[in-house]
């Protein structure tokens, strides 16, 4: 085996150990999906064949072994390596393909969509409370009492009951949350819950309660800047 | 059947009367234009009641059919639109610079155009017609709003079809002296003339995106101000600019396949640089793509927070990840092209450039990989309780546009210097200046690198609309200034070094000419996921919050079964090409036979697409 196919086998195998047994254990992460992974080694496969064959030389060096290990005459010993390979390639690519569509108890994996488009009557709703620190200050008081037993006291998504939620409830202080949406968004969501997400929400997983039919439209609008102003995000606005 | 076989045997005396190949494609033109006439005669009646409203055809339905035939037209119309553009770049370059090789490059990539012209009005036709029949009222709707646009673009049309064919077919005749500036200003005109077909059709397809409030007046002020809607430049400028891309990597593929299976030397040079010319302009435009693309969805996004949701956060989200994938490719065949280039076309050149370019190769992939990071992972149930929900802790930041932004940012750069690398390989600074001028550049590519990364990690600290009008900005005017920078310093470092390795054409792998054709393929399959995205963001919309969608198809199909639609149309867009610059060649293969009695043709053959006269011929 040439040293140029000693060396891909060695990036490839670095790589997943370090997706699969470094990378989840670095402070504040978690394991990666196998989406993911497949993802990324397949990033690092293709890498590795545009940089093999950007010469002759070193092009023959990565295929060179591979072609001579299957079609080369007198490789010796390898031979019954070869009719393993053989044979052994077809079964694995079959497994592969019975395990991915034979029935299994496994629920399949989700691609579920977290932001489900607003019905049109939410869309470019402005917040008709005034921003004054007063309204700001009620409507943190609404939100420690409504939501923050399931989105935290610090607006991390790390309340008492959250725990008991899978997928567990929205983190306002991460960036990536409620800083990209428009408060009209958040109108809906809490106005309408859980049950009034769109089709294009499927699978529906939101234990959000549908406020609508407890709290008054001027306390959600209240809650909305306190969320903000609490998890020190900004609502996306256009001006 | 009677109309059918009157129809063939038609085309059968046709093709016996004029053994000139814009026949067969003429032919072929006027046999698919009949094969389609029955699907309207086939279409079902609509309700009883009332006027009728939609149409439909049995099996395929109507909604798929209007899908492929507008998918392909576009297809087709971006090619046309795009090439003109560059081979009127060519020509002039030939005509100022002298260099006789762009003017023959140009006239072989016009050659391409005025055979793919006849079959891109085609399809238009046979799309309007199947519109006409299968969605009347909405076609009466939109009628009533833009009929003078309708006028114009008919006039439009009559236009760029003689100049196009004045272009052509005097190419020869007006070679010398002032009859050349006659030509390239009949170049000008068809550019001129074909920017007006794009844009005029544009504005009625982005009215149905993004419709504006029609008070009333006259006729033409109605379609004035309905042409003004917000997505209207947008798209002008998105389209204008794939076109280029489409059109410079089907050129490319083109040059690729007959660099491929070129017996000559001479022809293998040629394709080889026509390849080179092709795959430069693609990468060209795609280096300017993602700024537009990004202009575009601000303005949707600010047009209609529903439609920004659906296309960006909601359930078209995942097609981005594929968009993504299908640029990543682009920029690493593109990138791969060069590389080969620097190694197989400047002998000596592969040990001085095989470490920057594995670093490039490595910044490309990293920067894919956090592109192609969804925010919401697919996993498992047990996986994503791992995780503590859909976002990964760590890797779900990377999943927003600060992150793809700033790494779509850095492949640009990459890309840009992947080309100044093959732009200076084989040359020696020769200018006094040599050494300060190459520390500037490198000081500016840094300093710019840099500041796109701080940009882009400072973007999630900020309110999105600070992120949105300023970073994001910001950032693409700092790709912008460092391409502005190190291409005139490049240049006037150039002007005076010495050549240490000739380039030598026709050398290149046959992985190259491949690579050519995958990048064709690539952005071809990238149009149509983003004509599904466009049209799918409309929803149940016929024309978005004004006329709803009534009919059975009133609902978007899932990524996966809009994936098989979008690859039949890449599929049969590219049989199409094919056969239609196999029509567009034949002459040459006919006088490359008669050998040397090729430069006695007549100038000025009167031939329909595809058969024009070629006095160089053979290539």
């Amino acid at each position: 085996m040439g040293r140029s196919l000693i060396k891909p086998i060695i990036v490839m195998g670095v790589m997943y150990v370090v997706l699969k047994f470094v990378l989840p254990y670095i402070p504040g992460s978690a394991p990666l999906p196998s989406s993911l992974i497949f993802l990324y080694l397949l990033l690092t496969l293709s890498g590795i064949v545009i940089f093999e064959t950007l010469s002759a030389e070193s092009k023959d060096a990565f295929w060179g072994p591979m072609q001579r290990f299957l079609t080369g005459n007198n490789i010796g010993g390898l031979q019954a390596l070869r009719y393993g390979v053989l044979i052994l390639f077809p079964l694995l690519v079959g497994w592969q393909t019975y395990s991915s569509t034979a029935p299994s108890e496994q629920p399949p994996s989700e691609s579920r969509t977290i932001h489900p488009a607003p019905p049109g009557e939410y869309t470019g709703l402005a917040n008709p409370v005034p921003k004054t620190p007063e309204n700001i200050m009620q409507g943190k008081g609404f939100y420690a009492a409504f939501c923050s037993p399931c989105h935290g006291g610090n607006f991390d998504g790390k309340g008492p009951a959250a725990r008991g939620y899978n997928p567990p409830p929205a983190n306002f202080a991460d960036p990536t949350t409620i800083a990209m949406l428009q408060e009209s968004y958040l109108f809906w969501r809490i106005k309408k819950g859980g049950v009034g997400l769109p089709i294009e929400g499927m699978p529906w997983k939101s234990a959000m309660p549908r406020w609508e039919l407890e709290l008054p439209d001027e306390w959600i609008w209240k809650i909305i800047m306190g969320e903000y102003d609490g998890a020190h995000q900004s609502p996306r606005t256009w001006e | 059947m009677s109309v059918i076989r009157q129809g063939i045997a038609t085309i059968q005396r046709s093709l016996r009367a004029d053994r000139a190949h814009g026949a067969w494609l003429a032919g072929f033109l006027l046999a698919a234009g009949l094969l389609a006439l029955p699907s309207i005669g086939l279409a079902g009646e609509g309700a009883a009641a009332g006027p009728t409203e939609y149409r439909d055809i049995p099996y395929i339905g109507s909604r798929n059919l209007v899908w492929i035939v507008a998918q392909l037209h576009l297809l087709l119309a971006g090619f046309v639109l795009g090439v003109p553009i560059f081979a009127w770049l060519c020509e002039v370059i030939a005509w100022r610079g002298g260099e006789q090789r762009y003017d023959k490059l140009a006239k072989e990539f016009t050659k391409l155009l005025t055979s793919a012209y006849a079959t891109t009005a085609l399809f238009g036709g046979i799309l309007l017609f199947l519109l006409v029949a299968f969605y009347p009222k909405l076609m009466n709707y939109l009628t009533d709003i833009f009929f003078p646009s309708f006028l114009l673009y008919c006039l439009l049309f009559l236009f760029e079809t003689a100049t196009l064919y004045l272009y052509w077919y005097g190419w020869d005749a007006m070679q010398y002296g002032r009859k050349k500036t006659l030509h390239v200003f009949l170049g000008f005109l068809l550019n001129f003339f074909a920017l007006f077909i794009m844009i005029v059709p544009n504005a009625w397809a982005t009215f149905q995106s993004s419709p504006v409030v029609i008070s009333e007046g006259t006729a033409f002020e109605r379609a004035w101000a309905a042409t003004w809607n917000p997505t209207w430049w947008p798209i002008n400028i998105h389209r204008l600019i794939a076109n280029v891309v489409l059109g410079g990597y089907i050129c490319g593929a083109y040059a690729g396949v007959r660099y491929l299976s070129a017996k000559y030397k001479e022809d293998r040079e040629h394709y080889d640089w026509m390849g080179y010319v092709g795959n430069f302009i693609g990468v060209f435009g795609l280096l300017a793509l993602p700024f537009a693309g990004y202009w575009l969805m601000r303005e949707i996004y600010q047009y209609n927070q529903q439609m920004g949701i659906t296309l960006m956060g909601g359930f078209l989200s995942w097609l981005f990840i594929i968009q993504a994938m299908l640029i990543g490719v682009l920029f690493l065949g593109s990138n791969y092209y060069f590389w080969l280039g620097i190694t197989y076309r400047i002998p000596g050149s592969q040990a001085k450039y095989r470490r920057p370019i594995f670093w490039m190769l490595v910044s490309l992939l990293f920067c894919l990989a956090v592109w192609m990071t969804p925010h919401s992972l697919v996993a498992s149930i047990e996986e994503a309780q791992k995780m503590g929900g859909a976002h990964h802790p760590l890797l779900g930041v990377l999943g927003v546009m600060s992150a793809k932004m700033t790494v779509s940012n850095l492949m640009i750069l990459i890309t840009f210097m992947s080309f100044v690398m093959y732009w200076r390989a084989g040359k020696q600074d020769a200018a006094g200046w040599a050494k300060l001028g190459k520390a500037v550049m490198g000081a500016v590519l840094v300093l710019a690198s840099l500041a796109v990364v701080v940009l882009g990690v400072w973007g999630y600290f900020v309110p999105a609309i600070v992120r949105i009008n300023y970073f994001s900005t910001s950032q693409v005017l700092i790709v912008i200034f460092v391409i502005l920078t190190i291409t005139p310093l490049t240049a006037l470092l150039l002007k005076s070094a010495k050549t240490t390795t000739e380039m030598v054409w026709g050398n290149m792998p046959p992985r190259a000419g491949y690579s050519l054709v995958l990048n064709a393929v690539m952005v071809i399959l990238l149009m149509t996921l983003m004509g599904y995205a466009r049209s799918s963001s409309r929803v149940h919309w016929h024309v978005y919050g004004v006329m709803r969608d009534s009919s059975p198809y009133a609902y978007s199909p899932a990524l996966g079964s809009a994936s098989l639609i979008m690859a039949f149309c890449t599929f049969f867009f590219c049989i199409l090409v094919a056969f239609i610059f196999w029509v567009a060649t034949m002459g040459d293969k006919a006088k490359a036979a008669q050998g040397a009695g090729k430069t006695d043709l007549p100038h000025g053959i009167p031939a329909i697409a595809g058969g024009a006269p070629d006095r160089e011929g053979g290539q």
